[in-house]
């Protein structure tokens, strides 16, 4: 804990400075260029986003803390979006969700054996498994589409609180919890403990194997609550769903300065990154820059944001 | 009996010196030839050869990428994006096959060299220079396409598919000389001998001297020229050329090397394996197709080959 509590400073201060600096520049950037930009329903717009880029990085940010990665979350937040439509769309929400989260549990658990019990680096194990959810979503839609979803369940993606969307909400509270167990429990503790020295953590006691399960497991179910949002927001589902979405969830992470070293960063940054990824797409969006652009600028962002981390790991050490 | 003797089992049996792939396709051909009578004719096995072509010559310049312990998630893309490259120069501004062809290959290295640049000089994990290449050319290409197939190639294209050489299809000719050269620059080159040590101990090597920053860079450049190659075999074979045409070959591809016994730690394997690899996997993809289980189920059941073979491999290796 001493440890964490000394390395903190040095990290928050860059990260929280660069990161405000970044989202000052873009917000100013897109005012000046479009009148349309700082307009009350344009920001809900952009929180919206932000808050459905950050369920998807949250998890992952968990894992990159331990030091590994997890490149499945969008194939298991499209597989789990897939099976929990099915019965969603019959009115059977409370199966539906159960079902999803199931999937993502299992996915996780599957993961989180292969990198801790077996010994897979975690990059090979979750790419594998990126592909086994795939196939099986496309399996499990066959092509179809689902649409069509109960209003009850329509509000989770789309609904407005006190005129904020639920979306948000959902991120907001998640932010707290995530913040909550990474820096005030034990569990959260011994993420960082792993991945700033993996052996070490194993050599002081901690079930650092046991740990990782979970951390992956946690990571699937966010995925499929996540899919779960993502879908009651379009209202619909196909096995497509969640394909983009791994590069985005990368670059909220990265761009949050968690560092893919392991043993630094938080969750506060991730909230931070996607928020600048949604000014990103959102300033694209009114530019008029054309949808087929967005993937390089999400790959462009995150080698840029690990060659900014890479770079700050070294002066460090 | 506890959980660990399954491990034990397989740690204590010894195998003889044959990559996993030798095996797979052993049995593969078993059984799809007993499933369906049609799998062993000549005009099927010439068929699995041809379709095996773009993967084997990726798979081969993934092996190199292994060895030095790294990784291209971008191959399969930066593939589309050349062979849209080249289709669009052929169509749109009737540039001659050799311009065209010389352009897709200058794509390729463009891109490889962006990629050891950041993994060499940077010192950035590979997966996410590669995932970030992935993005940006997949990008490049939906937007020079518009999302569209490029079509009414030259018919001079399809030479590269339909043409032969005494005997021998263009496809497989273009495998053997790539093998060849590969194998060359792996076992009778300086080259070759550093791509082995930089997996097996980087440190040390820097320390004798060598340039290792400029060698990795060579690698993922090498791999991605072979993937400007293998797409102008796979826009012959379609054609077209399609912008996302590639994308999970790249997989495969990892597949491939996996199973032909090249490791991710310390440069063990070779390009031999990965020749075995492919066919393994070209075999498995060819037989569910004859069974008739469609192309989303393979992608899951190739997936699970990999994961399989990777535990296999990571269980048998340690103590």
């Amino acid at each position: 804990m001493i440890a964490s509590v000394q390395r903190l400073p040095a990290d928050v201060l860059f990260v929280v400075f660069t990161r405000t600096a970044f989202v000052a520049a873009l917000v100013a950037l897109l005012a000046l260029a479009t009148p349309h930009f700082l307009t009350v329903d344009n920001i809900v717009i952009v929180l919206r986003q932000a808050a459905l880029q950050f369920l998807i990085a949250a998890g992952l940010t968990l894992v990159v803390i331990t030091g590994g990665i997890d490149l499945s979350v969008g194939a298991v937040l499209g597989l789990a979006a897939c099976v929990a439509a099915t019965f969603i769309a019959n009115g059977a929400v409370g199966l539906g969700i159960a079902a999803a989260l199931a999937v993502g549990l299992a996915c996780g658990v599957v993961n989180g054996a292969l990198v801790a019990y077996v010994g897979i680096p975690s990059f090979i194990a979750t790419y594998g498994m990126l592909w086994v959810a795939h196939g099986l979503g496309y399996v499990f839609m066959n092509g179809e589409v689902i649409h069509g979803f109960p209003a009850g369940f329509r509000f989770v993606g789309a609904g407005f609180v006190a005129g904020m969307p639920v979306p948000v909400l959902v991120a907001a509270g998640l932010i707290v919890a995530l913040h909550v167990v990474l820096h005030l429990t034990r569990f959260g503790r011994a993420l960082y403990a792993i991945g700033g020295n993996a052996v070490a953590a194993r050599l002081t006691g901690m079930p650092t194997r046991r740990h990782l399960v979970t951390v992956y497991a946690l990571s699937g179910m966010l995925a499929a609550v996540a899919g779960l949002v993502v879908i009651a927001r379009v209202n619909a589902a196909d096995s497509g769903t969640g394909e983009e979405l791994l590069l985005t969830a990368i670059a909220a992470v990265c761009l949050g300065g968690t560092s893919l070293f392991g043993g630094a960063g938080g969750i506060a940054g991730t909230a931070i990154g996607s928020l600048i990824l949604a000014l990103v797409v959102n300033g694209m969006n009114m530019l008029g820059i054309a949808t087929l652009w967005q993937a390089f600028a999400m790959g462009a962002i995150v080698i840029l944001a690990v060659l900014a981390d890479v770079s700050f790991h070294r002066r460090r050490t | 009996m506890t959980t660990a003797a399954p491990a034990a089992v397989l740690r204590s049996w010894r195998m003889p010196d044959v990559p996993g792939a030798a095996y797979l396709v052993v049995i593969l051909v078993g059984v799809f030839a007993t499933a369906n009578a049609d799998f062993l004719s000549a005009r099927n096995l010439g068929n699995v050869a041809l379709q095996a072509a773009a993967l084997t010559i990726l798979s081969l310049g993934m092996t190199l990428v292994i060895l030095t312990e790294g990784i291209d998630l971008s191959l399969g893309a930066v593939l589309g994006l050349c062979g849209v490259v080249a289709a669009i120069l052929l169509v749109s501004y009737g540039a001659s096959l050799p311009a065209a062809m010389a352009a897709a290959m200058l794509v390729g290295v463009t891109a490889g060299m962006c990629n050891g640049v950041l993994v060499a000089y940077a010192g950035m994990p590979p997966f996410i220079v590669t995932l970030g290449m992935y993005g940006m050319a997949q990008s490049l290409a939906m937007v020079l396409t518009s999302g569209n197939s490029v079509t009414g190639l030259p018919p001079a294209v399809r030479w590269f598919n339909e043409g032969s050489w005494i005997g021998t299809p263009v496809p497989i000719l273009a495998v053997l000389a790539v093998f060849g050269a590969t194998w060359l620059l792996l076992h009778r080159t300086r080259f070759g001998r550093y791509i082995f040590a930089i997996g097996g101990n980087r440190h040390a090597l820097e320390l004798a001297g060598v340039r290792v920053r400029v060698w990795l860079v060579a690698v993922y450049a090498y791999a991605a020229l072979l993937a400007a190659l293998a797409s102008l075999i796979m826009t012959a074979r379609m054609n077209a050329a399609h912008p996302t045409i590639a994308i999970g070959l790249e997989f495969d591809a990892i597949a491939a090397v996996i199973l032909g016994g090249t490791s991710f730690e310390k440069g063990r394997g070779g390009i031999g394996g990965t020749l075995l690899g492919a066919i393994a996997i070209a075999v498995l993809r060819n037989g569910l197709n004859l069974i008739g289980l469609s192309t989303e189920w393979q992608v899951a059941v190739v997936g699970l080959v990999i994961v399989t073979a990777v535990a296999l491999d990571a269980l048998r290796g340690r103590v």
